[in-house]
């Protein structure tokens, strides 16, 4: 029986100073985030490597820390909503608290989004004389430097990894013609048209192979990091790079929901062999194809094009959704599923206010007719950055949104409240809300554990190592009984 | 097997009450492509009045670190 799946984004943003090339982006990233983050930056990221002590149920005295070494270190904090946001090489990363909803998914996704933005603000308001940042929700720079937005599924950890591979890839390879976020140019070395053509996903150029361990190097379609971030004796934590940075929230929705699905049919052992011939280059020529028309060989001897690839996992999951996990949340995915594969067979550029790939290329079709641009004209690749752009004034994905022109899923007040709420059914919540109750008193904290410092002579972990345990259900009332950190403690060595 | 599903699309549409799900699919006329050109031409000046200054500045400097 599959598990209930929770799951989170982690989005690395682009970021510049227009006019001042020479600005250090680590910096600057730093910058931004202790900016937003204030005295919550004191806080500690645990980086405590697991290890089997810590199956032990219960506390564990932490070791005094030596040294200020992390005191120097770059910006890392875990924000009251539960979600993690620090410096990642040279660009700001968000994660998304856990979630398991893909509507709820969508809002914690967007909060991230008005958290950059709202960092922007504050690096301007309180450093005026800076030089201006700039951020961008996008995968690459245009000159074959990628950077990711990783997606997160808790998995069965009895679910063998190779049904994962066989049946996921070819999953991933055609989905891509609702999650791509579009893009000018070419920057695979084998293909030399550089800027003279628009293809569908920001990432496909940087994938090289089909499984394995790397994320900047060799890209593969599935990556094989295993950290659970929980019980590993029960869980995975399947980490996906093959995805691009999504602005339009249908295409948020449909990328975790349409994936949440399909994992749960995998766990379940309920799909054929779908497999793909050759899934590196079958990524590589869907993302060429705005018809969403070529046709890809099976492993089973078919051709089948992506969005027929696409209806055959439809279909499955309409059968498995009915016998197995008849939820509003899953008929919403379906039904959405469904809208969009219909409406990629009949005429793609239709789903311009749904799908990124479709509302960019719209834009750039538009300049290139008015202006009679050529496609590797510098403008169209500006407009393709600044597509991207968070900051609602300048952002043309956030022009096309306020003029009505993309279809919403969340509202601005649902996003505003998740900026400062953790998700109320997942662990997330006990660990935002311990940083909103109880800030002095944690020392550190991580995806599956608090430190807290009650003024006794050791520091007190508290393990969080089941994703679904610390929802408000089950910690509402305790916290609300517990004045302090010490109190929450001793409560909870009860 | 596209045809099957395509009439399961049909039907479905009946009953649904997302307008986006009615407007998908349908191919665009020639007064509805009108529509769309103003609508767009509207949408292009907003965003003239917004975009970099210097494009090909813009893009040339805009150059990031690889990640993940």
């Amino acid at each position: 029986m599959a598990i209930p799946k929770v799951f989170g984004t982690e989005t690395e943003y682009g970021i510049a100073a227009v006019g001042a090339p020479d600005f250090n982006p680590v910096l600057s990233s730093s910058l931004l985030i202790s900016t937003y983050a204030g005295s919550l930056r004191r806080i500690r990221w645990d980086y405590e490597q697991e290890s089997p002590l810590r199956d032990a149920r219960g506390f564990e005295p932490v070791p005094a820390r030596e040294g200020t070494d992390e005191d120097l270190g770059l910006a890392n904090v875990i924000l009251p909503n539960g979600a993690r946001y620090y410096v990642d090489h040279a660009h700001p990363e968000y994660s998304t608290p856990e979630c398991i909803a893909p509507r709820q998914l969508v809002v914690h996704d967007k909060a991230g989004e008005r958290i950059l933005e709202r960092s922007l603000n504050e690096v301007a308001r309180s450093m005026p004389s800076a030089p201006q940042l700039s951020i961008y929700k996008n995968n690459s720079d245009g000159k074959g430097n990628s950077y990711g937005t990783h997606e997160n599924y808790l998995v069965d950890r009895a679910t063998p990894f190779g049904d994962i591979v066989r049946d996921l890839t070819p999953f991933f390879v055609s989905r891509i013609v609702y999650t791509g976020a579009g893009k000018v140019g070419a920057e695979a070395p084998w293909d030399d048209r550089g800027r003279s053509l628009y293809q569908l996903t920001q990432r496909a150029d940087f994938f090289e192979t089909e499984v394995g361990l790397e994320t900047t190097l060799k890209r593969p379609i599935i990556n094989t990091r295993d950290e659970p971030h929980a019980d590993p004796e029960r869980y995975r934590r399947l980490h996906v790079i093959v995805g691009d940075a999504n602005l339009c929230e249908v295409s948020t929705f449909l990328k975790i929901g349409t994936t949440a699905i399909v994992l749960k049919m995998i766990e379940d052992r309920f799909l054929p062999d779908l497999s793909i011939v050759n899934p590196v280059q079958a990524l590589h020529e869907i993302s060429r194809d705005l018809t969403c028309t070529h046709e890809i060989a099976l492993a089973d001897g078919r051709r089948v094009n992506p969005v027929q690839l696409q209806w055959e996992y439809l279909e499955h999951a309409r059968k498995y959704v009915e016998r197995e996990d008849d939820t509003p949340e899953n008929r919403e995915v379906l039904e959405r599923w469904e809208m969009v594969l219909g409406a990629l067979e009949t005429d793609p550029s239709s789903l311009h206010r749904q799908l990124d790939w479709v509302a960019k290329h719209r834009l750039l079709h538009a300049y290139r007719d008015r202006d009679g641009l050529e496609w590797n004209d510098s403008k169209l690749r500006a407009i393709d950055l600044q597509y991207h752009d968070v900051r609602r004034d300048r952002g043309l994905y956030y022009r096309l949104e306020a003029a009505g022109n993309v279809e919403r899923l969340t509202t601005d007040e649902e996003v505003d409240a998740a900026v400062m709420e953790p998700p109320l059914d997942t662990r997330a919540y006990f660990r935002g809300r311990c940083i909103s109750k109880y800030p002095d008193s944690i020392a550190a904290a991580s995806w599956d554990s608090l430190i807290v410092d009650t003024g006794a002579d050791a520091l007190q972990r508290i393990p969080m190592r089941e994703p679904l345990r610390g929802t408000k259900a089950h910690v509402d009332a305790l916290l609300a009984s517990s004045d302090d950190a010490a109190s929450l403690v001793s409560k909870l060595q009860d | 097997m596209p045809q099957e599903q395509e009439q399961k699309k049909v039907q479905r549409k009946g009953g649904g009450s997302d307008e986006t799900d009615a407007d998908a699919g349908q191919v665009q006329s020639s007064s509805k492509a009108a529509e769309l050109k103003e609508e767009m031409d509207d949408i292009l000046d907003e965003i003239d009045s917004v975009l970099e200054e210097n494009a090909e500045e813009f893009v040339k400097s805009y150059v990031q670190k690889g990640g993940e």
